[in-house]
């Protein structure tokens, strides 16, 4: 084993500690700019703690009331809500049967391909017709247009990882089911499924995660309350004319927080979907 | 079972997800590319038809060259400091430290921080007037006034590579740290032993374990940084003075802020080219290193 001088120790330790405080410092301080009074953050030179934690943008960010910023904000929250569980939902519903096919049926695996050959296609080259389309169709501004849209991220990335995870399942447990006897549904639905559970599962977080990371096509396709989406309600702080930054600041916090916590609590399952599949990403 | 019969039902089962991808994808593109041979506005009628007009118009204007220029310093100056950083980061999480399961957990923030808060977190810090980075820099006398980081030509750019950075390092660093994990420990064991110094033995022992998925990482990463657009959007829009401006900004603006949809339609596809000709001289590149690396 390679013995370690002290002197690489204290190197070592001392790169952990800045990496630790890169990795850390703006997001602390994104929530501190969350609890510091106004007064604090215009205050030259700049007060780095605040004297008395207030949450009070908390409240006001999630309270309900007619035409407060809380509304605004709440019904975004609402619509990425909505948007996103639609979109995964409808990328599952894809993804599955078109995973196993492939999975199962090397021969067609040139359409999954193709597929996944349109993750490179920048969504400026499909803004315009979409944008039609969804016009001609009633659903520009709508949260069902905005979850059909999201698809085109979604369900190429889905079936990609269901692919995958059923090609970790061996083919010869469901020829056994069917030697005894079980349809070919029976025996998906008894033995395959519940094997692949682990992997929708990942597919379903990296889906609610992309959709509820996605600006672009929420940009373009949404107007108002009825559909707007948080992204582009925070992109609409902070564009705007807020006095508060720390208002802004809340918003950030209350938006990152659930995929925040979904890559704490689940990074095993998803660091193991980056890398094994760094092959796509 | 017979095997025409395996493939048929295999299709079938496909089929919902083609007919979907055709729908929101295939008939899009298709769309795009008839737009581009027109002078159609984003709302009213279809254009007239117009040739390759506006192909030799984007490709002849200043605009266009100007903004190729700026995309393709975004994407290689980040997507190079994302691996040098990552794979120096990586290198740091697989020595043995106290506290290193914590900072390997660590790493998974900024890649699960959204990609609009991450820009508006940074927008704040680089604010002119209450910014952070004003305050620390001028606390510690680096700096004697204020300064406007993204209001400024000569400091935009590289204040949102520094936000497309911290974002996406880690990412970088946690695909290599599995590969680094990959290398078996005799290996580095034997080169020890035959006195290989550590630049050596990162360049002719680690490096080939790492070259494959990094090759990956990378590929991946310019694609994504050629295509930018939420980032710079919510940070400068594109200016000042349009020293941000990359492609996709340049797209949106024509096609959806001047609503011309042809011409916007045409730029859109050579955006695609270039990204299609990126992804394949990469693709041919992969194949190439994980050939050597074997």
């Amino acid at each position: 084993m390679e013995r370690k001088s002290l002197a690489f120790t204290i190197f070592i330790h001392a790169c952990a500690l800045l990496l630790a405080a890169i990795i850390l410092a703006p997001i602390a301080w994104l929530f501190i700019m969350s609890i510091s009074p106004a007064a604090d953050l215009a205050a030259k030179p700049l007060r780095w703690w605040p004297q008395a934690a207030d949450f009070s943008r908390y409240q006001q960010l999630l309270s309900t009331a007619e035409n407060s910023a809380g509304a605004a904000f709440t019904a975004s929250l609402r619509n990425s809500l909505e948007i996103a569980g639609m979109a995964t939902l409808a990328a599952l519903a894809l993804a599955i049967p078109a995973g196993w096919a492939v999975s199962r049926t090397p021969a067609i695996g040139w359409s999954l391909s193709m597929v996944i050959a349109t993750y490179m296609l920048p969504p400026v080259a499909l803004a315009v017709p979409l944008y039609m389309g969804l016009s001609h169709l009633g659903l520009l501004n709508n949260v069902f247009g905005l979850a059909l849209v999201y698809l085109t991220i979604l369900a190429p990335f889905t079936t990609w990882l269901m692919k995958s995870g059923f090609d970790s399942i061996p083919r010869e447990i469901e020829a056994a089911a069917m030697i005894d006897g079980a349809g070919l549904f029976h025996t998906l639905r008894i033995i395959t499924l519940p094997l692949a559970a682990p992997v929708m599962a990942t597919s379903a977080l990296f889906a609610l995660l992309l959709a509820w990371d996605e600006f672009f096509y929420a940009l373009l396709f949404t107007s108002d309350q009825r559909a707007k989406t948080l992204t582009v309600a925070i992109a609409d702080l902070a564009g705007g004319r807020v006095s508060d930054y720390g208002l802004i600041a809340t918003a950030g916090v209350l938006a990152a927080l659930p995929p925040v916590l979904i890559g704490l609590v689940m990074q095993r399952a998803l660091i193991s979907g980056l890398t094994s599949g760094g092959v796509k990403g | 079972m017979s095997s025409t019969w395996m493939t048929t039902r295999a299709w079938l089962l496909m089929l919902p997800l083609l007919v979907v991808m055709v729908a929101v994808i295939g008939w899009p593109l298709v769309d795009t590319v008839g737009l581009a041979f027109t002078d159609a506005k984003l709302v009213g009628t279809g254009g007239n038809f117009v040739g390759l007009d506006n192909y030799t118009n984007m490709l002849s204007s200043s605009n266009f060259s100007r903004t190729l220029v700026t995309t393709t310093l975004f994407a290689v100056i980040s997507v190079a400091a994302e691996m040098v950083i990552g794979v120096l980061a990586a290198l740091l999480l697989n020595q043995e430290f106290r506290g290193r399961a914590v900072l390997r957990a660590l790493m998974i923030l900024p890649w699960a921080l959204p990609t609009v808060v991450n820009a508006t977190l940074w927008r704040l810090i680089y604010n002119p007037e209450y910014g952070a980075l004003n305050a620390a820099l001028t606390q510690l006398h680096l700096i004697d006034a204020y300064r406007s980081w993204l209001g400024e030509p000569g400091t935009a750019l590289a204040a949102l590579i520094v936000t497309d950075c911290w974002k996406n390092f880690p990412l970088v660093a946690l695909i290599a740290l599995a590969a680094l994990q990959a290398v078996p420990r005799d290996i580095t064991a034997a080169s020890l032993v035959d006195g290989a110094g550590p630049f050596n033995r990162f360049r002719f022992v680690i490096l080939p374990y790492l070259a494959g998925p990094l090759m990956v990482a990378l590929v991946l990463r310019t694609i994504e940084a050629f295509k930018v657009f939420d980032i710079i959007w919510v940070m400068t829009r594109g200016g000042p003075a349009n020293t941000t401006r990359t492609l996709s900004i340049l797209v949106y603006q024509e096609a959806f802020s001047f609503q011309r949809a042809g011409s916007g339609a045409s730029l859109a596809l050579i955006v695609t080219l270039l990204v299609t000709l990126l992804a394949v001289a990469y693709a041919a590149l992969v194949r190439k290193t994980a050939g050597s690396a074997a």
